[in-house]
C-alpha cells in the first residue's frame, strides 16, 4: 500500500533505511493490484495487469533494442579507431531511430517461389521466444513479471525456441544461402545449449534453486562468482562463451556470415521483418547477459564485502535497477569485444570448440562444484 | 597423462592468445584518442593534412616572383594523361643572349591521376604538390590552372 511507504519512510523508529523501502517495487505493485481490484473484478484486473505489463515489456523491449545496435556501433568503432555514429543527434544517440524509421518505410518484398505462410511466420516465432524469455527476469526487487520457481529452465528453454523461426525463415525461403545459414544455426544452437545449461547447473547446485528470485537472494552475502571459487569462475567463462555462440553472435556469427552467406536464414527479408530478426539477436544477447548477470553477478543484489559495514551501506543506496543494468551491460560489453576481436570461427572448429573442451570442462566443472557444496567449502 | 598435459596446454595458450587479442581492442576503446577519423566538414577550419599528401600540383614561388621552371619539357614528356603543357617563349638576356623560358606551364587538374612522375622528375625542383584537396568547382574551364603566376621570372642561379 503506498500510504504505507509514506509512513515507512517517515517513522524514525524503524532501523530500515527508507531508500531500502522505497527501492522495493513489490508494495508499488502490491498497491496497484490493490487498487485495481476495487473497481473490477478479479479476472478483468488479471487481464489489465497482463496488458500493462505486456506493454511496458514492449517499450523496454524496443528501447533496450535500439540502444544496443547504437551502443554495438560505438564500441564497435571505437575498437577499431572510428568514430561510429556521430551525425544524427548529439553523437549520434537518434541514429537508430532513424534506421527504425527507414526500415519501417522500405517495401516488403514477397519472395514468388517461398513458402509465404511460413516466411511470414518466421520473424514472429523469432520475436515472441525473445519476448517470453524477457518475461521471467528479475530486474529488482518485486520488478519481475513472472517468477516461475523453475525461472532457469524456463528461460534456457523459451529461449531456445527462436531456433525454430530461424529455420522456418531459412527453409521457407528457398534460396540455399538461407538454407545453409539456418542450418549452421540450428547445429550451433542445439549444440552449445547444452554447454549453457551445463554452466547454470554448475551455479543451481550451489544455490540449491532454480527459482531466480531466490538464486538472487542468496547472493545477498556475495556473488556466486565469488562464493563458487574457481568453478564458478570457470562456468562463468564457459556461459559466456557458449551464450555468445548461443545468440549467434560473432566469432560464432557463421550462420549469417556476410561474406560467405550474404546474410543467412534473413537474406530474402526485408524491411520491418528483417528488423525483427536484427532486434530479435539483440535482445537474445541481452537475455542471456541478464541470465549471467542475475545467476554469476548477483541480478539486483549490490555488490557487499563481509563486514564492511560502511561499504556495504553505500553499496546498498544506488538502487537495484541501477545494479542489475550495469551487470547486464558489462557482460554486454564482454561479449561486443569478444566481436570485434576475435576473428570467425570454421564450422568443423565451432564444434570441436564445444565437444572437445566446453562439454568436457563442464562436466568436470559440474562435478568439482558439486564436491564443493558437499564439504561445505564455498562461503 | 601427456596427452590430457597437451590438452590442457592447448586449453591455457588459446585462452592466453585470445586474451592478448583482447588487450589490443580493449586498449583502442578506452584510449579515445587513438581515433583516426576525421570529422572533416565541421573541422575544416584547423583541418592539417600531411606533408606527403598529393593535393594538387603546384609551381612555388619565392617572394620576389619567381619559380625555378626552366621550360625544360621533360614533365610534359613524363604526364602519361598529358595533362602538363608548357608554351616556351625566346627572351633575350641582359647580355644579349637568346634563351628558353616559360610562357605558360599549364596544368590539366581533371585530367591528372596524381601519379607524381612530373614532380619526381623534375630536374630543377620546379614542381611541387600542395595539401589542397577540395577541387570541387562549377565549370570544368576553372580546372585548367596556369601554374606560373604572371609576370613571374626564372630564379637566378636555376639553369
Amino acid at each position: 500500500m503506498l500510504p504505507d511507504i509514506v509512513a515507512l519512510t517517515t517513522s524514525p523508529s524503524l532501523s530500515v533505511p527508507w531508500w531500502k523501502v522505497v527501492y522495493d517495487f513489490s508494495s508499488l505493485t502490491e498497491w496497484i493490484d490493490a487498487s485495481l481490484h476495487n473497481y473490477m473484478s478479479p479476472f478483468w484486473t488479471t487481464i489489465t495487469e497482463m496488458l500493462i505489463i505486456g506493454v511496458l515489456i514492449l517499450l523496454f523491449y524496443a528501447v533496450i533494442g535500439l540502444f544496443l545496435v547504437y551502443a554495438e556501433r560505438k564500441v564497435c568503432a571505437f575498437m577499431q579507431n572510428r568514430l561510429g555514429p556521430n551525425r544524427v543527434g548529439p553523437f549520434g544517440i537518434f541514429q537508430t531511430i532513424a534506421d527504425l524509421f527507414k526500415l519501417l518505410f522500405k517495401e516488403l518484398i514477397p519472395i514468388k517461389n517461398a513458402d509465404g505462410f511460413l516466411f511470414n511466420l518466421a520473424p514472429f516465432i523469432v520475436i515472441i521466444a525473445s519476448f517470453m524469455a524477457i518475461a521471467a527476469i528479475p530486474f529488482a526487487k518485486g520488478l519481475h513479471a513472472i517468477d516461475l520457481n523453475i525461472g532457469v529452465l524456463y528461460v534456457m528453454a523459451v529461449s531456445a525456441m527462436g531456433v525454430i523461426g530461424v529455420l522456418l525463415a531459412g527453409w521457407s525461403s528457398n534460396n540455399k544461402y538461407s538454407l545453409i545459414g539456418a542450418m549452421r544455426s540450428g547445429a550451433q544452437i542445439v549444440s552449445y545449449e547444452l554447454s549453457v545449461g551445463l554452466s547454470i547447473i554448475t551455479i543451481i547446485i550451489l544455490a540449491g534453486s532454480m527459482q531466480l528470485s531466490v538464486i538472487v537472494e542468496a547472493q545477498r552475502d556475495g556473488w556466486f562468482i565469488f562464493k563458487g571459487h574457481i568453478p564458478a569462475f570457470i562456468a562463468f567463462i564457459v556461459f559466456l562463451i557458449s551464450s555468445t555462440a548461443e545468440t549467434n553472435r560473432g566469432p560464432f556469427d557463421l550462420a549469417e556470415a556476410e561474406s560467405e552467406l550474404t546474410a543467412g536464414y534473413h537474406t530474402e527479408y526485408s524491411g520491418i521483418k528483417f528488423a525483427f530478426f536484427f532486434l530479435a539477436e539483440y535482445i537474445n544477447m541481452f537475455i542471456v547477459a541478464s541470465i549471467a548477470a542475475t545467476v554469476f553477478l548477483g541480478g539486483w543484489m549490490p555488490f557487499h564485502v563481509g563486514h564492511w559495514v560502511g561499504f556495504n551501506y553505500i553499496m546498498d543506496f544506488i538502487p537495484p535497477f541501477i545494479w542489475y543494468i550495469g551487470k547486464t551491460f558489462f557482460v554486454i560489453f564482454l561479449m561486443m569485444w569478444f566481436k570485434w576481436t576475435f576473428p570467425r570461427l570454421r564450422i568443423d572448429q565451432l564444434l570441436t570448440l564445444e565437444w572437445k573442451y566446453l562439454l568436457p570442462i563442464n562436466l568436470v566443472n559440474v562435478l568439482i562444484m558439486a564436491f564443493i557444496v558437499l564439504m561445505g567449502w564455498h562461503f | 597423462m601427456r596427452s590430457i598435459i597437451n590438452y590442457l596446454k592447448e586449453i591455457i595458450f588459446g585462452v592466453w592468445s585470445l586474451l592478448k587479442g583482447m588487450k589490443v581492442t580493449g586498449s583502442y576503446f578506452f584510449r579515445p584518442g587513438t581515433i583516426v577519423t576525421q570529422k572533416y566538414p565541421s573541422n575544416r577550419k584547423d583541418l592539417v593534412m600531411f606533408d606527403r599528401f598529393k593535393g594538387e600540383v603546384v609551381m612555388p614561388h619565392n617572394e620576389k616572383n619567381e619559380h625555378k621552371c626552366t621550360g625544360c619539357g621533360i614533365c610534359e614528356l613524363n604526364c602519361p594523361n598529358g595533362t602538363i603543357e608548357i608554351i616556351s617563349k625566346t627572351i633575350i638576356t641582359e647580355d644579349g643572349k637568346k634563351k628558353k623560358a616559360i610562357d605558360k606551364h599549364i596544368y590539366r587538374l581533371s585530367m591528372c591521376t596524381f601519379c607524381a612522375l612530373c614532380v619526381k622528375t623534375c630536374p630543377s625542383n620546379a614542381l611541387a604538390f600542395s595539401q589542397k584537396f577540395e577541387h570541387a568547382v562549377f565549370n570544368r574551364a576553372l580546372l585548367i590552372k596556369t601554374l606560373n603566376k604572371p609576370g613571374s621570372q626564372l630564379m637566378k642561379g636555376v639553369e
